[in-house]
Order: C-alpha cells, then structure tokens, then sequence
C-alpha cells in the first residue's frame, strides 16, 4: 500500500482536482478488499449514502507491552475506498496511543480533502474515524 | 395582467442563481428564492411586524391583514373552497404529522393506512407512529420496476379495512406523477380518508383540491419558491373540523381554565402558538410569482429539459435512467454500473454541478428498485439548456474517471 510520505509527496504534484481525484480513485482501486465474511452488520458504520465496514484486530509485536492494532476498512463507494486508503496510511498498524495523537482532520486539510470530512457529505468517513478512535481508545484502557 | 411566457428570463429573478457559476440541479430538495419573495418578506418585517389576532393596534391590523390575505391567496392556488380550510404548518412534514396524530384518535386495531413504496420517509413514519398508537396496520402498494404506483396492487391492498390513504402526488426520488384522482375515487369508494402529500407538485404541476377530491393536501413552501418553515395543511372543511386539536397553546382556543379550555375554529385550532407570518407573506408572494407566467409556457419550458437531460444521459455508457413513469416533473434520477451514485455526485460537484445522491428519504422506495440510491437532478423554471448540457457533460466526464 502507498504510504503517507508517498501520498503526501503525490498531492503536492496536482494541480487540478481531476489529476487529484484519479489518483484518490487509483488509491482506492489498490486497497485490498474486505472478504464477505466480514461484512457484517456488526462492522458496518452508519453513514448515510455509501456503505462502510470496518473490521479491527490487535497484533502484539516481540515486545507484548505495544499493542498494534491492524485494521480492515471497506466501502461501496470508490472514492470513499480512496480516502480509506488515506486514513489507513496514517492510523493502521500504529499502537492505540499513536493512533489517538494523530490528528487526522489536520492530514485531509492539508489535503485539501477537508469537506469529505464533513457531516453532510453522508459518505460514512467522518464515522469511520470516530470508530477507529474509539477502538483505539478502548484497546489502550484495556491494556492500561 | 399578461402572463409571462419567457420562461428564461425568469433566471434574472433569482439572485443565488443569477450570480452563481454553479448549475444548481438540486430544486427538489428545495428551490432557490425570486427576488419578489425575498422584498415581500423583508417588507413585512420592516412595514407591518407585530403579533397576529392580539392587539388593537394598527401594526397588529396590518400584520393579521398580511397573513389573512396571505390564506387566501393559498386558499385560490388550490382552489379551496374555503380560507378557513388553510392552515398554516412548517411545511409537509408537519403537515402530515398533524393530521397522522389526528387521524390516530380515530383508529383502532383492524383498521388499515394504505401508502405505497414510493413514499417521502415524510410520508411513512407519522403514520407508523399513527399504527402505534392505535393499533391500526400500515400497508403499502408496491411500485413497478419501471417506477410508477402499481395500481392493481393498490387496488388489491385496497379494501373496507382501509381507513386512511396516503399517496403523494408526486415521488421526490423519480418524479413520478401518482394517479391521484383516481385514487382518491378508489379511496373514497371504500370510505377511507385520503391524505395527499404534494410536497413535489406545488411547484410544477397544477393543484386543484376540488378536482382531486381529496380530504387532506400537505405542502412545503421551500419547494415552491418560498422561505423555508412555511407549509401548509389544506382539508376539507367537514373533515378537517372533526380533526381533534393537535398541539395546545395560545391562538388555538376559544376559553381556558385551569380545569379545561374550548378551543378555537378552523384554522386557528390548529395554529397553536405565534405563527410564522413572515414566512405565509413570502409563501403568498412566491404563489403569486408562480401564477405571473404562463403555466402551460412553465410546464413546457421544464419538461423539455428534463426530456434533454433523460436522452442526453440515457446514451452516456453505464448510465442507467432508474424510472420511465409515463408522467413525470422535472426530476430525472439515475445510476452508473461503474460506480456508486456518491462516486457520480462528489466527480459532479468538482465540476460545480449541484445534484442530489442517495436514497432521498425514500429508502423503502430504494429497496423496493434493489438500489443502493441514485443521483437526481431536478430542474426548476430557472434552469435552462447550458445547465442540462453541464449536467450531460459532466456525468459523460465523471464516468471515465471509474
Ligand atoms: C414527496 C415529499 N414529501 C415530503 C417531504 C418533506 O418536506 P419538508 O421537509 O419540507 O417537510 C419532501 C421533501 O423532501 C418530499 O419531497
């Protein structure tokens, strides 16, 4: 998977919303799809328009004291599958505490992704987030 | 007064649209404002503003004036036999929760509510709530594929069980025009009140309460013209004046102490508390508005460029129009094999194209077609040929992005 340097580097290059949008679409087309069995009404996220799942796990690494946690995220919409991508790049497989300092608006408004963000676009991304903090936050009380 | 039949000139009239570099699709959602509207409702504040029915004062006069008048206007735009069959809401959904929580009173276990799969979520959960509280079934007819009211399946979900229909005139999500009349007659055969949402009618197709022979029409001002938190709640005066009071306040009585209170007529009983006399002066002023062109100019003028943007989009590779009702408004929804409507609506919006995606409050409807939702776009009276080419264009671009 591209990683966030790599998708940094890249949104500095475009210099219309087209050359942008084809490449969230290209992000999204290399996300590994969730296999069936995990889309779960458990694991859907209630957005409003298009259909998010999110499945999460924990991997202890050598040391047993830093939990990974290693996520799963899928959606119906291409574009949201893209902006997927991006928040994968910066939260999956980072340890509760790293996940819970990333500040993830911040990353879409230097984006300039900010408005997807938003409650009305109904797209189940802003949910998503929620939804990964929470499991981050849980997972860090759990094994504090 | 010589109507108008240049309909494009109308694009003028509206401010957010005469500045705007965006084609606004997105009329069935709600409609933008003439500047006619914009000055009558300023005007109030600034000339006449004060409490209605209250004071003796001359501003009082001028403001219970205002919205008496403002009734009547309503009163004709529907042809109502009476002012007092108007009362004022916040718009369809208020509407029909008045006369749902009315109806319920009525009701009883064995009693069925016939809606159908087409239905604004407006238009389904009050009289779910209504089954609640009363016991009574709610039914719905089933929409065909090609997305009009299957009638034989009304017909046959029709029956003396049936005691209230609710249908609306015209689908939000696919711009079908219901039968209405028919289904009124139906309806009415069996003894059933019928309760027509018109939500998407007001502003495109003509209303005439005596002729459909309804018992209830709701409407939203926003969608024709007028301020949001204005609508209306039209009922034959027989029925509507056996309708138990909904919400208690001031205005909707006649005598009150603390053991009990008589209440008012029709239409204050159910205008409890201070009304949005702002919001019925722009509602009259946006009636007025609609009236000042020429209708037969003004349906044409839409329903060409819905039929433009039907055949332009139908030819576009993926492209899928979800509904061919054989009468419909000026709303055209419809999908893409290549991706999600959201896909469709976020590649339009980049390219400054307002529509609508999703399941447009109808989700059963959405269900019913085996659709995670649609884009829909709605054309108005001030849209015109470049917006529908903008649209066309720009889905024919969007499509080679997935
Ligand atoms: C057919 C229909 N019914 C009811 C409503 C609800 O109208 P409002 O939100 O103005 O109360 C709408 C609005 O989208 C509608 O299109």
């Amino acid at each position: 998977m591209t990683s966030l340097d790599d998708i940094r580097d890249s949104f500095e290059f475009f210099d219309d919303w087209e050359d942008k949008y084809r490449f969230l679409l290209d992000l999204g087309r290399e996300l590994p799809a969730m296999s069936d069995e995990l889309k779960t009404d458990d694991n859907i996220v209630r957005g409003c328009q298009s259909q998010v799942w999110l499945h999460s796990q924990t991997e202890t690494t050598g040391d047993s004291a830093t939990k990974k946690l290693v996520f799963d995220i899928d959606s119906d919409a291409h574009i949201v599958r893209g902006l997927i991508a991006i928040v994968l790049a910066a939260l999956n497989e980072r340890t509760p505490r790293e996940i819970l300092d990333t500040d993830i608006e911040a990353l879409f408004a230097e984006l300039d992704l900010l408005s997807h963000l938003s409650a009305t676009r109904g797209n189940g991304l802003r949910a998503m987030v929620g939804r990964v903090r929470e499991v981050a936050a849980q997972t860090e009380t759990q094994s504090g | 007064m010589t109507l108008r039949t240049d309909i494009t000139s109308a694009r003028a009239d509206f401010p957010l649209i005469a500045q705007a570099s965006d084609a606004y699709l997105d009329s069935a959602a709600t409609s933008q404002k003439p500047d006619c509207v914009l000055r009558a409702v300023d005007a109030y504040y600034r000339e006449s503003n004060a409490n209605v029915h209250r004071a003796a004062h001359k501003l009082a006069e001028s403001a219970t004036d205002a919205f008496e008048s403002s009734r009547a206007t309503v009163a004709a735009f529907l042809n109502a036999n009476r002012n007092d069959e108007i009362v004022f809401t916040r718009g369809t959904t208020e509407s029909i929760n008045l006369v749902a929580a009315g109806l319920a009173a009525g009701l009883a276990p064995g009693d069925e509510i016939l809606i159908s799969e087409l239905e604004h979520h407006s238009n389904i959960v009050p009289w779910q709530m209504a089954c609640q509280r009363s016991g009574a079934r709610l039914v719905a007819a089933c929409v065909t594929p090609g997305g009009e009211l299957d009638m034989q399946d009304f017909r046959a979900k029709l029956n003396e069980r049936t005691a209230v229909v609710s249908i609306g005139h015209v689908s939000n999500a696919l711009g079908t025009v219901n039968p209405v009349k028919q289904i009124t007659q139906l309806a009415r055969a069996v003894g059933a009140v019928v309760v027509i949402d018109g939500a998407q009618a007001t502003a495109h197709i003509d209303v005439d309460v005596q002729a459909i022979g309804c018992d209830y029409y709701a409407l939203s001002g926003h969608k024709a013209y007028a301020p949001m938190g204005i609508g209306v709640l039209w009922g034959r005066f027989d029925a509507f004046d056996a309708l138990p009071a909904w919400q208690g306040g001031g205005e909707m009585i006649e005598h009150v102490t603390i053991e009990a209170s008589t209440y008012n007529v029709l239409p204050y009983r159910f205008e409890a508390g201070t009304p949005n006399v702002g919001g019925a002066v722009g509602l009259a002023a946006a009636l007025q508005y609609l009236r000042s062109f020429d209708q037969s100019a003004l349906r044409k003028h839409e329903h060409d460029l819905v039929a433009q943007a039907r055949s332009g989009l139908a030819q576009i590779e993926s492209i899928r129009i979800v509904a061919e009702p054989s009468e419909h408004t000026s709303v055209v929804s419809f999908v893409s094999s290549a991706g999600h409507p959201q896909d469709i609506g976020t590649l339009l919006d980049q390219q400054g194209i307002a529509v609508r995606t999703g399941h447009h409050c109808t989700m059963p409807l959405m269900q019913a077609l085996g659709l995670p939702g649609t884009i829909r776009a709605s054309f108005a009276l001030y849209n015109d040929q470049s917006d529908v080419e903008r649209l066309i264009k720009g889905v024919e671009k969007a499509v080679t992005f997935l």
